[in-house]
C-alpha cells in the first residue's frame, strides 16, 4: 500500500466535517482514523445521510394509521391498498447534481427513486416529479429546463415506467438552485415486501448490478453544502445513469424476489456502498465484513476509499440465505448483470473492510448511524405578513385571465409531459393535465391517484400555513378525481439550516404539515430532506430558495369507472362552486402577475372545512352525481374554470366576477358540473357545505374570451420559451 | 394456434402487448426470451414489442436484430407466419431486413408521447382487415426514433403495392410521406410506430386498437 495519508485539519475540512465532529470521530474510534475511515464518517455524517439538522423536527410528523404498513426509515413507505396488495412510494430530491449537470442529475434522480421502490419488492408503476426553476428568462434556465426534462424522460422512458404527472414552478429564488424532486409509486403483494435489516451471522453479502466506477465520489457531501463560484467544478461528483441496466436490474430483482433466497436488500444510493452496508448492518443490529478485492470495479487501481464513496448507479446490496448464492447468481447472469459475494454478516457490531490482505477500516457501527451527530439548530419564526388591504382591479377580467393562463406558473405543461412516455404499462387511466394522475392496479379495477404539490410562495410568506396548504392541496387533488387519500411522502427542500431564519422556515413548515396530516388522516410514510439549497453571494450572504416542502400523495379509487376528470363533458350542464366565494388575493398569482406585487399573507387553511368539503365532493363523485370536478388552487376560480373549459373544448356562461372572486386563491374549494344541481345543493345544505350555482356550460367563450385565444395563450408559453 | 411475444433485454411493452393479445383473443401468448433459437410449434403470430432493446445505445433495434431468436423469426416470416412489430419492434424488423426503410430520430429531436390521428391505408392485411380503408383512428405514439425514411424508389414501390398500412393524419415525427406503419411484400409482416395495444378498452380513453388484435383472432385462437 502507499504511504497512509496524514489526516490534517485541511483534509477534515475538505470532507465537510467540523472540528467538533472530527473530535467526535477520535472519541468513537479511540485513535486517529485513516483516510478510508474518515471518508466513511464524512458521508455518513453528511446532512444528506444523517439528517442531523432535521431529525428532531421530522419526529413531529404523523406517520401512522391503519393503512400504513411501513412508515419512514425504510427505503420507501408502504401503504395497504386492499386485496393483499400494497402501494410503495417515496419522493426524493436530486437538486444539486441537476443544477451542475441537468441531464444526468435528473436522470439519476429518477433512477435512484425507482431503486428505493423496487428494492422493497414492488414493481414500479408510475413516476412523478416536482420541479422548480428560476426566472424563465434567466440566461441559464432554458439549458436547465431542457436538460432536466430530457433527463427525466430519457431515464423513465427507457425503463418503461410511465411518468404520469408532476408540477413546475418558476421563481427568481431558484435562479441559482433549481429543484428536481422525483417520485416513484410501485405495487407489491403485502406478503412479499422486502426490508433492509441484515441478519444471520455468516450469511453472504452480495453485490449486484453495475460495476463500481469513480463517478459520484462525495456526491452526498456536495449535496450538503451551499453552492459557490466553483459549482461548475463539481461536475465530476455527478453520477452517470444507465437506464437500460436499471431495467435489467428491476427485472432481475423482481425475478429473484419471487424466490425465497433474500434475507435483506438495499439499493446503493447516496454514499453508495458505505451507506447501504452501514444501514443494513445497523438496522439489523449486526456487524459487516467486506472484501474490497471482490467488489466489481469498472477500472483498475481503485482504492477502498474510492469504492466506498463511489455513487455509481444501478447497484444493489443483498444479504442472501446461506447456500443459495448459485440460484441467485443464475438470475443475474441471465440478465447480464454483475453478481459478486463481497462479504458476510458478522456479530461484531463493527464495519470491517479488508483489502490486499490488510484491514483498511474497522469502525463500530453505532457512531456511524444511530449515534451520528444530531443538532437542534437555533431558529427564529418567520414574521407574519402585514394584511394586504384592498387592492384595486387592473384591466378587464378577461384580459387578466388571458395573461394568467399564459404565465409561467399556469401555462400548459404539455411540452414537458409529451416528452415522457406516460402510457407505457397500459394502465394510465388519467393522463397528465388533470388534478391527479390515476394508474390502474394491473389486472384490477382499482386505481392509485397520485399528485405532487407545494406552493412555495405561500410557505415563504408563512411557513406554517404554507406547510399545511401543501398537504391540503395534495389531499384535495386526490379527492378531486374521486380517490380516498391514503398517505404522503415529503421532499423538504430548504436553504442553509445554519441560518436561524431558514431553520425557522423548516420548523414552521413541519408544524403546518403535521397539523394538516393529522386533521386529514394523511400520514407521511417516507421522505427526504435537501438542505443547503442556496448560493453564496459575493458579500458572503446567502440567496436561498423559497422554502419548498414538496408533497407527493397517493389515494385509492375502489373502481376506476367512478373516476372524475376536469373536462367539461357537455353543454347546458350546471356549474357549481363547492366552498365559499373567493376574495383572498394575498400571495396570489393575480397579485404577482397582474398587480406586480408579491405580498400579503397566503390564504389561510381551515382544515375542518377542507375535510368537510372534500368528503362531500368525493361522495358526489362516487355516487356518480357529477360530470366534471376540479379543485381551485393557483390562479383561483376563473383559472380553474378555464382549465375545465379547455380540457373539454366547451365554454361557460358564468355570473360576472370581480377580481377577488375571479382570482382569489381561497382554499378548500372545488368546481363541479352536473346535469341536475338541485339534489346536490340540497345535500350540501344538509352536510353544512357552502355551495352555489355559478352558471352553465356551453358556448365558445369564458369571461368574454374566445376559447381558441385562451388555448393559444395557455399552450404557447413552453414551446415559445424552448424554441430553437 | 399459438402466439409469442419476444422479450429482449430492455423490452418494456412486452407485457402490454401480451395483455392485449390475451384479452382480445382469449389466449395468452408465450413470452419468448431473445436467447431462444426456436419458436413454439404451430406458431400463428409473432409479436415484437416496444421498448429500448439493449438501451438502444447503438441504432434503435440494431442489437436486438442480431439476437439468436431473430433467425427463427425471419424464417417463420418467410413461411407466411404473421409478424407484428410495434415501436421498437418496428425498428428491430427494419434492422433485421424484414421490412424496408429505417427509423431515424424524430424531426423535432424530442421524444414524443401523445395520441395521434392515423389514416388506415390498407384494410386487406390480416392486421387491418377489421378497419375500413380511409378510416381515421387514434393510437398513441411514444418514441424518439420514429421518423421513417427510405429512398424514393422504395417509397414509390411500397406506396404502389399498397403496403402502407397506416399514415399519420397530422405532423408527428417527420416520417417520409407520413408513413406510420408498413407491410412486407407478402403482407404478413407489419411494422408500426404507434401503439394499438395501448388503446383496446374504454379505460384507455378509446379502443381503436382493439380491432387490430381482433383481426388476428383466426390466426391465434
Amino acid at each position: 500500500m502507499t504511504q497512509p495519508t496524514e489526516i490534517t485539519p485541511e483534509i477534515v475540512a475538505e470532507h465537510g466535517l467540523s472540528p467538533e465532529e472530527y473530535e467526535r470521530i477520535l472519541r468513537a474510534l479511540g485513535r486517529t482514523p485513516n483516510l478510508t475511515e474518515l471518508g466513511i464518517f464524512s458521508v455518513m455524517w453528511s446532512e444528506h445521510c444523517s439528517y442531523k439538522s432535521s431529525r428532531i423536527h421530522l419526529k413531529k410528523l404523523p406517520t401512522t394509521g391503519p393503512q400504513v404498513i411501513c412508515g419512514p426509515g425504510e427505503n420507501a413507505g408502504v401503504v395497504d391498498i386492499g386485496d393483499g396488495q400494497a402501494a410503495i412510494f417515496k419522493m426524493e430530491s436530486h437538486n444539486h447534481p441537476s443544477y451542475i449537470e441537468p441531464y444526468q442529475g435528473a436522470a439519476t434522480g429518477v433512477g435512484g427513486i425507482l431503486r428505493d421502490v423496487f428494492t422493497m419488492g414492488a414493481r414500479p408503476v408510475a413516476n412523478m416529479n416536482a420541479l422548480r426553476f428560476g426566472r424563465p428568462d434567466h440566461p441559464k434556465m432554458r439549458h436547465l429546463i431542457a436538460g432536466v426534462v430530457h433527463g427525466i424522460g430519457g431515464y423513465g422512458n427507457c425503463v418503461g415506467v410511465p411518468t404520469v404527472g408532476g408540477e413546475v414552478n418558476f421563481h427568481a429564488a431558484y435562479d441559482g438552485n433549481i429543484l428536481v424532486n422525483a417520485m416513484t409509486v410501485g405495487v407489491a403483494e403485502t406478503n412479499k415486501i422486502f426490508y433492509s435489516a441484515a441478519s444471520g451471522v455468516g450469511n453472504p453479502i452480495v453485490y449486484v448490478g453495475s460495476k463500481t466506477g469513480r463517478d459520484g465520489i462525495h456526491g452526498a457531501t456536495m449535496a450538503s453544502a451551499d453552492f459557490s463560484e466553483d459549482s461548475e467544478e463539481k461536475r465530476p461528483t455527478v453520477q452517470v445513469g444507465d437506464p437500460f441496466t436499471e431495467k435489467l436490474l428491476i427485472e432481475a430483482c423482481l425475478e429473484l424476489m419471487a424466490t425465497d433466497v433474500i434475507v435483506a436488500i438495499q439499493d446503493m444510493g447516496a454514499a453508495g456502498l458505505t451507506s447501504s452496508s452501514v444501514e443494513m448492518a445497523s438496522k439489523g443490529g449486526v456487524g459487516i465484513e467486506l472484501d474490497m478485492n471482490a467488489v466489481p470495479c469498472r477500472e483498475t487501481g481503485m482504492t477502498p476509499y474510492e469504492m466506498m464513496l463511489s455513487e455509481s448507479q444501478e447497484r444493489m446490496l443483498m444479504v442472501l440465505k446461506p447456500g443459495r448464492e448459485a440460484e441467485a447468481e443464475a438470475i443475474f447472469r441471465k440478465w447480464e448483470l454483475d453478481f459478486a459475494v463481497i462479504g458476510k454478516v458478522t456479530d461484531t457490531g463493527r464495519m470491517v473492510l479488508r483489502f490486499d490482505g490488510e484491514t483498511v477500516c474497522d469502525i463500530p457501527l453505532g457512531p456511524l448511524a444511530d449515534e451520528a451527530p444530531l443538532y437542534d439548530r437555533p431558529w427564529v419564526p418567520t414574521a407574519p405578513r402585514e394584511p394586504l388591504g384592498p387592492v384595486p382591479a387592473k384591466g378587464s377580467i378577461g384580459d387578466n385571465l388571458l395573461a394568467l393562463m399564459a404565465s409561467p406558473d399556469l401555462a400548459s405543461r404539455r411540452w414537458i409531459w409529451e416528452q415522457y412516455d406516460h402510457m407505457v404499462g397500459a394502465d394510465t387511466v388519467q393522463r397528465p393535465g388533470g388534478d391527479a394522475a390515476v394508474v390502474r392496479v394491473h389486472g384490477t379495477k382499482k386505481g392509485i391517484a397520485i399528485s405532487t404539490d407545494c406552493t412555495p410562495r405561500y410557505v415563504f410568506a408563512d411557513p406554517v400555513e404554507g406547510g399545511a396548504q401543501a398537504i391540503a392541496e395534495c389531499w384535495r387533488n386526490i379527492t378531486a378525481v374521486g380517490a380516498k387519500p391514503l398517505a404522503t411522502t415529503d421532499c423538504m427542500n430548504f436553504g442553509n439550516p445554519q441560518r436561524p431564519e431558514i431553520m425557522g422556515q423548516f420548523v414552521g413548515a413541519i408544524e403546518g404539515m403535521a397539523k394538516a396530516c393529522a386533521a386529514l388522516d394523511f400520514p407521511i410514510v417516507s421522505g427526504n430532506v435537501s438542505l443547503y439549497n442556496e448560493t453564496k453571494n459575493d458579500d458572503g450572504s446567502g440567496s436561498a430558495i423559497l422554502p419548498t416542502p414538496a408533497i407527493g400523495g397517493i389515494g385509492l379509487l375502489a373502481d376506476i369507472d367512478a373516476m372524475a376528470t376536469i373536462a367539461f363533458k357537455a353543454a347546458d350542464e350546471h356549474i357549481l362552486l363547492i366552498g365559499e366565494d373567493g376574495a383572498h388575493l394575498g400571495q396570489s398569482l393575480w397579485l404577482r402577475h397582474i398587480a406586480g406585487r408579491e405580498d400579503g399573507p397566503p390564504p389561510p387553511v381551515d382544515l375542518e372545512l377542507e375535510k368537510r368539503n372534500g368528503d362531500f365532493v368525493r361522495e358526489l363523485i362516487q355516487n356518480g352525481q357529477v360530470t366534471a370536478v376540479h379543485d381551485i388552487s393557483d390562479g383561483g376560480l376563473l383559472v380553474a374554470l378555464a382549465e375545465m373549459a379547455l380540457a373539454g373544448g366547451i365554454g361557460a356562461h358564468v355570473d360576472d366576477l370581480d377580481h377577488g372572486r375571479a382570482f382569489g386563491e381561497d382554499q378548500a374549494r372545488y368546481i363541479v358540473t352536473t346535469a341536475k344541481s338541485d339534489s346536490i345543493l340540497a345535500a350540501a345544505l344538509t352536510a353544512g357545505v357552502t355551495a352555489r350555482r355559478l352558471g352553465t356550460t356551453g358556448g365558445e367563450t369564458l369571461a368574454g374570451v374566445p376559447l381558441h385565444k385562451l388555448r393559444d395563450a395557455h399552450e404557447g408559453f413552453f414551446p415559445t420559451l424552448m424554441a430553437n | 394456434m399459438k402466439s409469442a411475444v419476444i422479450v429482449f433485454p430492455g423490452s418494456n411493452c412486452d407485457r402490454d402487448l401480451a395483455v392485449a393479445i390475451r384479452d382480445v383473443t382469449g389466449k395468452a401468448p408465450d413470452m419468448l426470451w431473445h436467447q431462444e433459437t426456436a419458436l413454439p410449434d404451430g406458431i400463428g403470430l409473432i409479436a415484437v414489442p416496444g421498448g429500448f432493446s439493449y438501451g438502444d445505445y447503438l441504432r434503435s433495434g440494431a442489437m436486438a436484430a442480431r439476437s439468436p431468436i431473430m433467425r427463427a423469426i425471419v424464417e417463420a416470416a418467410g413461411r407466411g407466419v404473421p409478424v407484428l412489430g410495434i415501436c421498437n419492434g418496428f425498428q428491430i424488423l427494419t434492422e433485421a431486413g424484414l421490412l424496408p426503410g429505417a427509423l431515424m430520430r424524430n424531426e423535432g429531436l424530442d421524444f414524443v408521447c401523445r395520441e395521434v390521428a392515423l389514416t388506415v391505408e390498407n384494410s386487406q392485411s390480416t392486421f387491418t382487415a377489421r378497419y375500413d380503408k380511409g378510416e381515421k383512428v387514434h393510437f398513441p405514439v411514444a418514441h424518439h426514433d420514429g421518423n421513417f425514411t427510405a429512398d424514393r424508389e422504395t417509397l414509390d414501390r411500397i406506396e404502389g403495392e399498397g403496403r402502407v398500412a397506416f399514415r399519420y393524419a397530422e405532423a408527428v415525427n417527420g416520417s417520409a410521406r407520413g408513413i406510420a406503419g408498413i407491410l412486407n411484400d407478402a403482407g404478413n409482416v407489419l411494422g408500426m410506430m404507434p401503439h394499438p395495444e395501448r388503446v383496446i378498452e374504454a379505460a384507455h380513453g378509446n379502443d381503436d386498437g382493439r380491432r387490430l388484435f381482433e383481426g388476428l383472432l383466426e390466426t391465434v385462437a
